[in-house]
């Protein structure tokens, strides 16, 4: 374990109750202050300083900018996910429903997992990442800033390639899985399988670059002192999950390249006439499907360790049992994904390596339940939204978890996959498992964010909605679907028995828009305004808390150094700080990769239109791909020559130098 | 709640185990479950010293590690109770009845399988089967790939397009209807793809099956023979059979012994008159995107039709 | 105000190569990403062999061995070179990157002419069949990778003659741009083996 006997003495002389600590002022002032630090603020503020003027938005290169705005995206695909799921609750809500036709109904379910896999779910937590992580770390930026851009333009231009394609009536309609045949030209024509595989495109290559961006930032960026046993959890979670991003994601990627050359050029990947296979796409949409799963579910793992840490007012039971499980998590979730494919009829010896590990997956899960049960228990429950946000999750993960190990058998699986049973499950593990941690963090980060409180009123009665909503909404589906209700219909007859079951479905449904539109309404109000939140106004552990609410354009005035997990906890006016980096060139302190000693440092770029305009190339191109494969052999060489204007560096010209 | 397609109201052996290994997972899980929240409950409410230590305490450590091992453990006896239940419904008996299941976009075609040519036949969405006698369907997709499901009876198993038949042996022990449905997306109508099995004692079963294997009825009526001359010029014989008459079209289901069905289009809507007629004149508001097209009739064509086709027994 | 420890950045170097530098770990990341879309095309590939009694498929011709087999060499060669350039930059010597750049450009460009005539001698289309698209997709990756690099590499060359030219980071990044074609070359081997061996033996 990892509790050390040598902070025990330091952390008792600051673990005060918090209640103590909101009636302090939350101070302005960083606990790695030095004299001085007023004259270094302004010149680093004219030097970090973000682009200015009417095409700022096109320009800005600064992760804390490009990070709300990725959050702020993410949210509004939320939304109109969230809209189409209610228009599905409202058709299934009685039997014989007329209100949605068979092709709208089709289109919706399909939009919305589309949107809230690819388009919320892994965006938002790479956008609280692509926010949090440096402030986490110390450093005063995210590693390749540019990237950052252009990711954040690839997302928005895919969101609204596929909104744009929804309301032309042309949203994809075979699933978010997308299976071939159904997917292949003969079952599907028109352009509606087309504009999910270009949203593919578009999502993965925004994931895959920011994953790039926070393993080199992690890796690379953190404060002296912050050895990798050293890393916050939620810093090792994003670790991990990037990793798996990075295996994960090429996997879609390949299959969903197959499947648009099978539309657009006749290639024959799934055609079963011509030596195609339709199950391998199943095997590489599941090598990254699920996965994907935890790829959503570890970093929310990351932030509820964070919540239970300061609002129990004591460092997280069992770090390194901690690490190890997500790491475990990370491997083994590359080897479930045939669970999906029991119901295929594949022999069963192999599948039953497939029920144990995905059994196996349960334990590292348990493990971190556990040692979250064993840190509140040894703390001081604070009872702030955030933390009832986290025992939420508790209650709901815990069943959805459960639910999970039943999925693994077989027996039970071939009788339930692809019944609102796995609805309900997956909604278990994806709200409880990853919206609540996740909704619980935006909670507790947000004051670091806008600079506000938010109504901690509001916040219980959010959660409470939402808590009773959700449950109401999903809890029926198990037994819907252990009594034969198949998923993806729309319309069931009355004698099957469903309709009592799913008209309570709804009216959950219902109540948990309720919470979610309460949640967000407070923050939009507490945005503008809530009461001003000081520095740390949870009294946090971590380096994101050494900074002013929000933080300046360069984070941290002092690049400050770490000796435990919680730096803010154990005396930082002690702690030395990093000085000397230029104050007129944007420059980054690079530390090594495993200690974290102080290594070089690094100039970071300056706001540039060129991803923008390297976004939009490419979003040309997949756009114009929808139709004919020569878009991409003209827009490639197009999309080049942007990114050599991106690359190519300035100079400034030394005095006397003729032009090059 | 009862239902007509429920995995909790088993028939035959195979949906029993599985329904029994549910039991033990069920049971499993709400005792885990309620252990997790009562702990945690505990941990938020219990009692505690004014300073709170940031050392670990061995009492506590020793629980954690106590938990994961009864997790291991607990996870491992499921894993056991899953892997038998997979032998157990696994097994194929010596002598099954063979019958063909044909998925299509969106409906199911039947075929009865003989070593005599001339005894084999074809129905449509409406399997029959003997009380008490295992049954093995060979599962084929000739468009996209459905899901074969009874609930009442068995797991499901997927019909994917390309590959050779997919066999999947179960029983029914009671006499009954039961329910299936297709349970992979499968486009537009995935929705109304249901059929039914029916389980009847062996000497009924036997009955239906010696039915089965005759041509149509010869229309009696006058009325019916106008009806049979309605639906030989009109396109109808392009898509479906009847034995017996010219009718020989494949696109559709076979109609032989159409009268003697529960439903129409796959389950949508009960075989009777006023939706038969519905069903003739108006498939594509009724089942939008079915092959089934909308049909124009003379009047006094729509009556005789619809007499003829439930002659049809 | 506590009087407290400082380290002074200042002294540090503003540049650094191989593992200690954040474009090396981008480079590997890029990498890792594209083994393994090499690696799951290279599993379609034998995926697809499994469904098919003969591979190819009947009436369907081996593809040629002559092309890329002299590429497996031109590959192999043009190592030197790149070994070359990567060392002349880690020594930020200016006058040896720039000749040794433009000699690592040129087995680049001879390996995508000679490329060029590999696809007109895999004797079969991509639309013909399963094999067909398998093998097209291959080829297509990699030759991806290979026109990326090569045009990476070209713009870095016109870079090195340029006044940006030397400065620390240009150097990091033709460094880290030789590193990216030892990858190139490596993963030729393995889907040189799959597409024109693999249908000889199995």
């Amino acid at each position: 374990m990892s509790e050390g006997v040598s902070e025990h003495g330091a952390h008792v002389a600051s673990a005060k109750p918090l209640e103590e600590h909101f009636k302090k002022e939350g101070t302005k002032h960083s606990p790695y202050s030095l004299p001085g630090d007023e004259i270094l603020h302004e010149q680093l503020e004219k030097t970090w300083s973000p682009a200015k003027g009417p095409f700022r938005f096109f320009m800005q290169v600064d992760h804390k900018i490009l990070g709300k705005r990725f959050v702020v995206t993410a949210f509004i695909w939320f939304g109109l996910g969230g809209i189409l799921a209610a228009l599905m609750r409202m058709q299934l809500s009685r039997p014989d429903n007329t209100f949605l036709s068979a092709d709208q109904y089709n289109q919706i379910f399909t939009m919305h997992g589309v949107t809230m896999m690819f388009l919320f779910a892994v965006p938002i937590m790479e956008a609280i990442a692509v926010y949090m992580v440096p402030l986490l770390l110390g450093s005063r930026a995210l590693a390749f800033p540019r990237l950052t851009a252009y990711s954040y333009f690839m997302f928005l231009f895919g969101g609204i390639l596929l909104y744009t394609a929804f309301f032309l009536n042309t949203g994809p309609d075979t699933g978010w899985f997308t299976y071939p045949p159904l997917a292949n030209p003969e079952f599907a024509p028109g352009k509606r399988v087309d504009v999910w595989a270009q949203l593919v495109n578009f999502t993965e290559i925004s994931a895959i670059a920011v994953a790039i961006e926070l393993i080199v930032t992690i890796l690379k960026q953190r404060a002296p002192g912050m050895s990798v046993n050293r890393l916050p959890l939620y810093v090792w979670s994003m670790l991990i999950t990037s990793f798996m991003i990075v295996f994960a994601m090429p996997a879609v990627m390949t299959s969903s390249f197959y499947l648009a050359s099978d539309r657009l050029v006749g290639t024959h990947f799934f055609n079963p006439a011509e030596g195609g296979d339709p199950l391998l796409w199943q095997h590489l949409f599941w090598f990254f499907g699920h996965p994907e799963v935890y790829i959503i579910f570890l970093p929310a793992l990351g932030m509820v360790s964070h919540i239970v840490t300061t609002f129990t007012r004591r460092q997280v039971f069992g770090y390194t049992a901690m690490v190890l499980s997500q790491v475990a998590t990370g491997f083994i979730g590359f080897g479930l994904w045939v669970h999906h494919m029991f119901a295929t009829g594949i022999p069963a010896l192999g599948s039953s390596y497939f029920t144990a590990a995905s059994m196996l997956i349960a334990i590292p899960s348990g493990i971190q339940i556990f040692c979250w049960i064993a840190t509140i228990w040894m703390g001081r429950p604070v009872w702030k939204p955030p933390f009832l946000f986290v025992l939420g999750f508790i209650a709901i993960f815990v069943l959805g978890g459960l639910t999970g190990v039943m999925l693994a058998s077989i027996p039970l699986d071939l009788q339930v996959h692809d019944t609102m049973f796995v609805v309900a499950h997956l909604h278990y593990v994806l709200i409880g498992g990853a919206v609540f941690p996740l909704f619980g963090v935006l909670y507790y980060w947000f004051p670091k964010i806008t600079g506000r409180m938010q109504n901690d009123t509001a916040g219980y009665v959010s959660f409470a909605l939402m808590f009773i909503g959700f449950n109401l909404t999903f809890f029926p589906m198990h037994k819907l679907g252990l009594i034969g209700m198949t998923r993806r219909i729309y319309t069931y007859h009355p004698e099957t028995g469903w309709g009592p079951l799913n008209a309570l479905s709804s009216i959950g449904a219902l109540v948990l828009g309720l919470g979610v539109i309460v949640y967000v309404l407070n923050g939009l109000i507490s945005w503008k305004k809530g009461a001003v939140a000081g520095s740390n106004p949870f009294d946090g552990p971590t380096l994101e808390w050494a900074t002013s609410s929000p933080p300046p354009e360069y984070n941290f005035v002092n690049i400050p150094t770490v000796s435990g997990h919680e730096p803010l906890w154990h005396a930082p006016e002690h702690a030395p700080v990093v000085t000397g980096l230029s104050t007129t060139e944007k420059e980054i302190l690079i530390t090594r990769t495993f200690d974290a000693e102080p290594d070089h440092r690094y100039t970071m770029p300056t706001p540039t239109p060129w991803p923008f305009l390297a976004a939009v190339a490419t979003a040309v191109m997949f756009v114009g791909g929808l139709f004919t494969v020569w878009a991409f052999v003209i827009g490639l060489p197009i999309a080049g020559i942007i990114v050599t204007c991106w690359f190519w560096p300035t100079t400034p010209r030394k005095e006397g130098e003729a032009p090059a | 709640m009862r239902g007509i397609q429920s995995a909790l109201e088993p028939a035959g052996p195979q949906a029993e185990q599985i329904a029994r290994l549910w039991d033990v997972f069920l049971i499993t899980a709400a005792v885990v479950w309620l252990l997790v929240m009562l702990f945690t409950i505990a941990a938020l409410l219990r009692r505690r010293p004014e300073i709170v230590p940031n050392a670990a305490s061995p009492r506590v450590r020793n629980a954690v590690i106590a938990a994961t091992g009864l997790t291991v453990l607990t996870l491992f006896a499921l894993l056991t109770a899953s892997i038998f239940t997979t032998r157990g419904i696994a097994s194929v008996p010596d002598r099954a009845i063979q019958i063909a299941v044909t998925a299509k976009q969106w409906w199911w075609q039947i075929d009865y399988d003989d070593r005599d040519k001339s005894k084999r036949f074809t129905t449509a969405n409406e399997i029959v089967i003997p009380v008490g006698h295992p049954v093995t369907v060979h599962l084929r997709s000739s468009d996209v790939i459905h899901s074969f499901w009874v609930p009442s009876l068995h797991g499901k198993r997927d019909m994917i397009p390309g590959k050779p038949p997919s066999t999947f042996t179960f029983q029914a022990d009671k006499p009954g209807v039961y329910r299936g449905q297709c349970a992979e997306f499968c486009g537009y109508q995935h929705a109304n793809m249901s059929f039914w099995v029916t389980a009847l004692p062996f000497p009924e079963y036997a009955k239906w099956v010696e039915a089965n294997r005759q041509p149509s009825r010869i229309p009696s009526t006058h009325t019916q023979r106008k009806g049979q001359e309605v639906f030989m010029n009109s396109p109808c014989p392009l898509c479906h059979t009847i034995q017996g008459t010219p009718a020989n079209g494949k696109t559709g289901p076979d109609l032989t012994h159409f009268g003697s069905r529960r439903s129409i289009a796959a389950g949508t809507f009960p075989n009777r008159r006023g939706f038969l007629g519905g069903w003739i004149l108006d498939a594509q508001h009724l089942k939008p995107g079915s092959q089934m097209p909308s049909m124009t009739l003379e009047q006094g064509e729509l009556e005789p039709l619809i007499s003829y086709l439930e002659s049809l027994k | 105000m506590i009087q407290r420890q400082t380290i002074d950045a200042s002294v540090l170097p503003d540049h650094a190569f191989g593992s200690r530098s954040i474009m090396w770990w981008a480079t590997m990341t890029i990498i890792a990403i594209e083994s393994t879309v090499f690696a799951l095309a290279i599993a379609s590939y034998f995926y697809l062999q499994g469904n098919e009694e003969t591979w190819p498929p009947p009436d369907t011709a081996l593809p040629g061995l002559l092309f890329p087999t002299i590429n497996v060499f031109i590959l192999l060669v043009s190592l030197w070179p790149n070994e070359m350039t990567k060392r002349a930059a880690e020594d930020m010597d200016l006058a040896k990157t720039r000749r040794w750049i433009v000699v690592a450009v040129l087995f680049a460009v001879a390996f995508v002419v000679v490329r060029g005539f590999e696809f007109t001698r895999l004797n079969v289309s991509w639309d013909s069949n399963a094999y067909g698209s398998a093998t097209w997709t291959l080829l297509i990756f990699h030759t991806i990778h290979l026109v990326t690099d090569l045009m990476d590499s070209l713009v870095l060359a016109v870079l090195m003659f340029t006044r940006h030219g030397d400065k620390p980071r240009r150097f990091v990044d033709v460094a880290e741009n030789s590193f990216y074609w030892y990858f190139v070359v490596l993963s030729w081997i393995p889907i040189y083996v799959v597409l024109y061996w693999v249908p000889r033996w199995l």
